[in-house]
């Protein structure tokens, strides 16, 4: 496909906008409760079958299999909102990957910053 | 960056007298440095706007991982093949998050990702250049990780919510991404000759492509008033580009590496490097679709899809099982 | 290669740890859908940090100065031993995740057994990584279930799969010269008591997931002895250890 504006790729008609395909996975609101933390937050979506995939998939995707968390998920079209406020991200990396960590690489300081 | 072929409304930027009291609302919030949420009243050109800037924000993380998955099954100790595993990882997951920010605007993911299979939308210029050698992957991860730092870390003010709080999850482990690039460099240059040969002929490839990176110049980049007035962009090319010359010269100073610009040079004056602009021709033949991995990038995301639909039919049709028994016995 | 039998046993845990996130790695980029390639990437990332610690160990029981990279990137296919299983191609991804369900639930059974190996170290290894492969066998089995119990052609699939892979499961309980001193040091199991258990767990996957089970318990050997191994593992190494061999007084 040399040309991006020739279309080989052959998708049928989008559905119009907001309204899921039957053939797509729905969207999965999660939340989460750190080991020390006292409440859920919310950490963003993705997407799964159902909602024991989609626990699972929170695993892999927002805790990096932090062990101890406890996690929620709701279909994000069975949330009722009124002035939504998504509540911050909540990050952990996993620990025994040391080098997601920026002082695992020891850049010298002439470097600058990084 | 993430704004290439992005359409204007073609109106030309309205003052505050000139809207209506709700356009009025809605931007007086923007210049106040407030956050727009997805429930929120927004002009159809916001939503247009973003939902093309995060989409292709989006798909770039996600081609992005194909330049870098190249080297992951020859990465040359153990060490170096899971660290490069978890970048890669990283970029699904960044992919993910920006994906999840663009539905609140009425979009689905698949639906976006069928724009980009089909070539309607479209992803960062850089990835559609080739991975050569090892030394490539210490390139990326300084030069193209490092430009997109540059472009994210100003978008975690962005006006929109739900994208501003994506890049601050994004940015926090985007950091790890360039230092491991530069570790890579390092151990480059200070190796063997080969090695050293390698380092240098990497930023020989990849230096005017991360340049190219931040998009066209100023002066050629029409569509911008609005999305700076919209804080949907936070600065300007040139600027952005600026910025990442002046940081990167000295970084490559210290690696003893040549960039490859006979014309660089720090002007006293202005207090930044005076450089040479890539070949602007090369950057819209690539945005055209010949740049040298378009076709292997997009037909890769194809087939990826294509073999992909038994098993997303299937799981989903499983779960539609299990919940037909759960209520059954209900 | 050395023939000192916990060597050889530590080079089989390692081994099959090295092939197989190997393999799994291959999909980054390019699974079904973008929460699996983060969820693969994870088991990939689990197998590779397993393999630094069975060589690493194997590499210091053998004293000749070989660390775990050295072992990983410079032995041949003669001198490999994990189990045949393991280094079959990927194929579609049910064939994947079938070669991946097949042994996840002979590992951690194999991994649960060790944590009492009268050997400190190997019960420290073996209980960290019981934790991280009882998640891969969750991972793998659901899959199982939900494509093999999915739509007809997911279930077509499934079944082509474990018909293809099953006959490489017999030789993960085959005992040998290495597993018989093993298990007399009190440091591994016998692998065939392993078998009822596999059996059991398997039958009932299976059975969720719709699946038959081949009548035929013909098994391949010749992976974990490295006695034979199949074509596919000398292309596997001529990726994997290109750099290394190509540049042999580089460090990386």
């Amino acid at each position: 496909m040399s040309s991006p504006e020739s279309s080989e790729y052959d998708g049928t008609e989008a559905a119009p906008h907001g309204k899921a395909r039957t053939t797509e996975w729905p969207l999965w609101e999660i939340f989460i409760r750190g080991q020390h933390g006292l409440s859920h937050r919310h950490v963003g979506s993705l997407h799964a079958a159902d909602a024991e995939m989609a626990i699972k998939n929170a695993r892999d995707v927002y805790t990096r299999r932090n062990e101890g968390v406890s996690i929620w998920a709701v279909e994000a079209s069975a949330i009722a909102a009124s002035s939504p406020e998504e509540k911050g991200a909540l990050y952990e990396p996993a620990n025994d990957k040391v080098y997601r960590h920026p002082t695992f690489f020891d850049i010298p300081d002439e470097v600058g910053a990084m | 960056m993430y704004a290439q072929m992005i359409k204007s409304t073609g109106k030309g930027i309205k003052s505050l007298d000139e809207m209506e009291p709700e356009e009025r609302a809605f931007q007086e919030r923007i210049d106040a440095g407030g956050k727009i949420e997805p429930k929120d009243w927004m002009p159809d050109g916001y939503r247009k706007n973003l939902i093309r800037q995060i989409g292709q924000h989006a798909h770039s993380e996600i081609v992005g991982q194909l330049p870098e998955g190249n080297w992951i099954t020859r990465a040359p100790t153990l060490e170096r093949k899971a660290i490069l595993l978890a970048k890669v990882q990283d970029e699904a997951g960044h992919g993910l998050y920006l994906y999840c920010a663009a539905e609140t605007l009425g979009v689905t993911r698949d639906q976006m990702t069928r724009d980009l299979l089909s070539g309607k939308m479209k992803y960062s210029s850089i990835f559609n250049y080739p991975t050569l050698t090892w030394a490539d992957m210490g390139a990326v991860g300084w030069l193209v990780d490092g430009a997109a730092i540059m472009n994210q870390v100003p978008l975690q003010r962005t006006s929109y919510g739900p994208y501003a709080r994506a890049m601050v999850r994004i940015c926090k482990e985007e950091s790890f991404h360039q230092r491991q690039g530069f570790d890579i460099m390092m151990k480059m240059v200070k190796g063997t000759e080969a090695q050293r040969k390698m380092a240098q002929d990497a930023l020989n490839r990849f230096w005017f492509p991360a340049l190219m990176m931040f998009g066209p110049s100023d002066k050629d980049s029409v569509h911008s008033a609005q999305s700076m007035a919209w804080k949907i962009k936070m600065n300007t090319n040139d600027e952005l580009r600026r910025k990442f010359v002046d940081e990167t010269v000295p970084q490559a100073e210290y690696l003893g590496l040549t960039i490859p610009d006979e014309t660089l040079k720090f002007n006293e004056e202005t207090g930044h490097y005076d450089f040479a602009e890539p070949d602007w021709e090369e950057f819209f033949q690539v945005l055209k679709g010949n740049g040298p991995c378009n076709t292997e990038r997009l037909a890769a995301r194809n087939r990826a899809w294509d073999e992909g639909r038994w098993v997303r039919e299937g799981l989903l049709a499983h779960a539609e099982k299990k919940r037909s028994r759960q209520m059954a016995a209900e | 290669m050395s023939t000192d039998p916990k060597f050889e046993f530590l080079c089989r845990m390692g081994d099959n740890a090295l092939v197989l996130g190997h393999r799994v790695s291959e999909w980054c980029g390019t699974a079904p859908v973008l929460e699996e390639d983060i969820a693969l990437a994870n088991v990939a990332l689990d197998l590779i940090g397993q393999t630094q610690l069975w060589l690493g160990m194997a590499g210091e029981v053998e004293g000749a100065g070989r660390d775990a990279d050295k072992l990983a990137f410079h032995r041949d296919v003669w001198d490999f031993r994990n189990v045949l299983l393991v280094e079959q191609p990927n194929g579609d991804f049910g064939q994947t995740m079938m070669r991946q369900f097949l042994f996840d639930a002979w590992h951690l059974a194999q991994l649960t057994a060790l944590i009492d190996s009268s050997d400190k170290e190997i019960s420290a290894i073996a209980e960290k990584s019981a934790k991280e492969v009882t998640y891969h066998l969750e991972r793998s089995s659901d899959t199982v279930i939900g494509l093999g119990d999915g739509t007809e052609e997911s279930h077509r699939r499934m079944q082509a799969a474990l018909d293809l892979l099953w006959p490489y499961v017999g030789e993960m309980f085959l005992g040998d010269d290495v597993d018989a001193a093993m298990k007399d040091a009190g440091i591994a199991p016998d692998p065939a008591s392993l078998r009822a258990g596999y059996d059991q767990l398997v039958g009932d996957t299976l059975a969720a997931a719709t699946l038959s089970k081949p009548e035929d318990d013909f098994a391949h050997r010749g992976g974990k002895s490295g006695a034979r191994h199949s074509e596919h593992l000398g292309h596997m190494l001529t990726q994997m250890q290109w750099l290394q061999r190509a540049y042999p007084d580089a460090t990386w």
